[in-house]
């Protein structure tokens, strides 16, 4: 069977070109980078270049790119930078919809050693209370990490206005651009953020490979101690491969920005259309507007959103779901609960996220696939009678 | 992904009695929309108190809907004494097994046929007895207790995964923890 891969928030596929990129450094030039010989140096070289393509996708200097394993990593390394860079400060602020990597962190440092976390909560739209935000800047906070694109909903927060204020302050200022790198442009110079997580797998490269911009100038304590790798700011050898395909993949997210912003956008619009003109009891989840062009996060009254994605299964269709349905727990999403989605629709929520790989043929596949399964669901919903909630 | 057997896909697909019956004349539910899981079976009890027609609808996960449909496919022709021995480990074995996640899904199983055999038989449900422990899932601590002691569970998250207890807002699962804490002190 065909497989439709429409979640892409969740993972991408390793573009054809990385991995003709990456091939040879698998085998025949499997130096090590920091030996004193040749054969480790061509390596060098070849770090060099990737760095360059990081760099220049954020508008970077080469410089301030520090490659670590993953997303996880690079936010969890800038977090704890700025508390070690500043020990005195007890206060640290985000947002209630964060990824895991840093709402679970935040929750750590809250509970375990005593920092005053501060989690700013959304409107129903999934827009940052900046009201509260600004209240909340204080001497006493050492940073303030906000992502740029929400994960599940695809709602951007205004970076670059939020920056400004903070770092005006004194204070460093983190986002996690996990889900906004390669979808929408991103220039660290214009935006002024202190540092910026990104993660390789969400941009058609491996999994295991991160980064993160630190901003010249700013006091950066290494979250794994070693080597001298990576400038002393990650020990550690390098991950060569990885780092090389990466390099690639950024070249070619940077090239694809344009398409990203129009053809995909396009066709999650189109999908986004259909779904709601073919289905009753059908809601969009966060600003319609200010919004990744490739991420719809969609709710269907009265049913469970599990059961909505083994049925698109059956037809190949990857998707994810709003609710956790994972672990024992039924509760939906902490966005979706965040946003004060109504339980209604909140359990019934898919996420499908796009690439530029996708097309049309594939949106009317899944639009006629949710049709069936939605209408199968509903036959045995005892909230659904007659076309409507009961 | 959930590791499902292959009977509790069957059932999700396929399942069995789904819709009102129109002529029932037990009703059972339990769950709610704002739980994240619902069912309501629907009998046809005849005047020897045997089920001679069961049927269900439910919202929920695959093996909500699973359980729905085995619990059905189990009870009918049964008596209403017969069906009231039924545990959610009967359903749960009936499909293969269920994750161990997913077990409270048979737990609605049971909870629904009971309620449905009282309101035959024009029974109030007595109060349960105990502390609620959790309010999302009306459980106490006396069937965390019994669920600790019969199933040697040991963490909040085995408890969850048995009762549904601490799986909805969350709130209880400090006293849910006092409370295997407690057992265990016991011994």
């Amino acid at each position: 069977m065909k497989v439709i891969y429409t979640d892409n928030n969740a993972t991408t596929k390793v573009a054809d070109e990385v991995i003709e990129e990456m091939l040879p450094y698998f085998g025949q030039l499997y130096g090590n980078p920091s030996s004193m010989h040749t054969f480790g140096d061509q390596v060098v070289k070849k770090i060099k270049q990737a760095r360059q393509r990081v760099a220049d996708l954020i508008n970077a200097d080469p410089d301030e790119i520090v490659f670590t394993s993953c997303g996880t990593e690079s936010d969890n390394s800038a977090v704890f930078s700025a508390l070690n860079a500043n020990p005195d400060k007890k206060r640290i602020i985000t947002s209630n919809v964060e990824h895991p990597a840093i709402l679970n962190l935040f929750k750590f440092l809250q509970d375990k050693k005593g920092y005053d976390a501060v989690f700013v909560p959304v409107d129903q739209k999934g827009h940052l209370d900046l009201d509260i935000l600004y209240d909340s800047l204080s001497d006493d906070t050492a940073i303030v990490s906000l992502m740029w694109a929400n994960n599940e909903t695809g709602v951007l927060f205004p970076v670059h206005e939020i920056a400004g204020k903070v770092t005006e302050k004194k204070i460093l200022f983190h986002t996690d651009a996990v889900q906004a790198a390669g979808k929408i442009p991103i220039d660290v110079k214009a935006a002024g953020v202190d540092m910026l997580s990104l993660s390789g797998h969400k941009i058609h490269a491996p999994k295991g490979i991160g980064v993160l911009y630190v901003k010249k100038g700013i006091r950066f304590h290494p979250y794994l101690i070693g080597g001298h790798q990576e400038k002393g700011r990650r020990g550690g050898t390098e991950n060569t491969v990885s780092i090389i395909g990466l390099g690639k993949a950024c070249e070619l997210a940077a090239r694809h920005l344009p398409v990203a912003g129009t053809q995909v956008k396009d066709l999650r619009d189109y999908l986004q259309n259909r779904l709601l003109e073919k289905i009753p009891g059908v809601s969009v989840n966060g600003d319609l507007e200010t919004r990744l062009p490739n991420t719809l996060s969609i709710g269907f009254d009265a049913v469970e959103g599990e059961s909505i994605l083994l049925l698109l299964d059956r037809e190949g269709i990857c998707a994810s779901s709003g609710s956790a349905c994972t672990s024992g727990s039924l509760d939906p999403s902490h966005v979706l609960m965040a946003m004060k989605v109504p339980f209604k629709s909140a359990h019934g929520t898919i996420r499908f996220s796009l690439s530029h790989y996708n097309t049309r043929a594939e949106m009317d596949h899944i639009v006629e696939t949710m049709v069936q399964a939605i209408e199968k669901l509903r036959a045995m919903s005892p909230f659904w009678k007659n076309g409507k909630m009961v | 992904m959930w590791d499902y057997t292959d009977k509790v896909k069957e059932h999700f697909l396929h399942p069995r009695n789904v819709g009102e019956l129109k002529d029932a004349n037990a009703i059972g539910e339990t769950g709610s929309l704002n739980c994240g899981d619902a069912l309501k079976l629907f009998l046809k009890v005849n005047e020897n108190e045997r089920i001679i027609d069961a049927s269900f609808m439910t919202f929920g996960c695959a093996s909500a809907v699973a359980s729905s449909s085995a619990l059905t496919e189990i009870i009918k022709g049964m008596t209403l004494d017969e069906a009231a021995k039924i545990t959610n480990e009967d359903i749960a074995d009936f499909l293969g097994g269920l994750p161990k996640e997913k077990m409270h899904c048979s737990v609605m199983g049971k909870a629904a046929l009971k309620k449905a055999i009282a309101n035959y038989r024009g029974v109030q449900i007595m109060e349960k007895p105990g502390e609620m422990v959790c309010e999302c899932f009306e459980v106490t601590d006396l069937e965390i207790i019994d669920a600790v002691k019969a199933n040697g569970l040991e963490t909040t998250e085995d408890v969850t995964n048995y009762l549904k207890a601490g799986g909805g807002c969350g709130k209880c699962l400090d006293r849910i923890e006092e409370v295997i804490a407690s057992v265990k002190a016991k011994g």
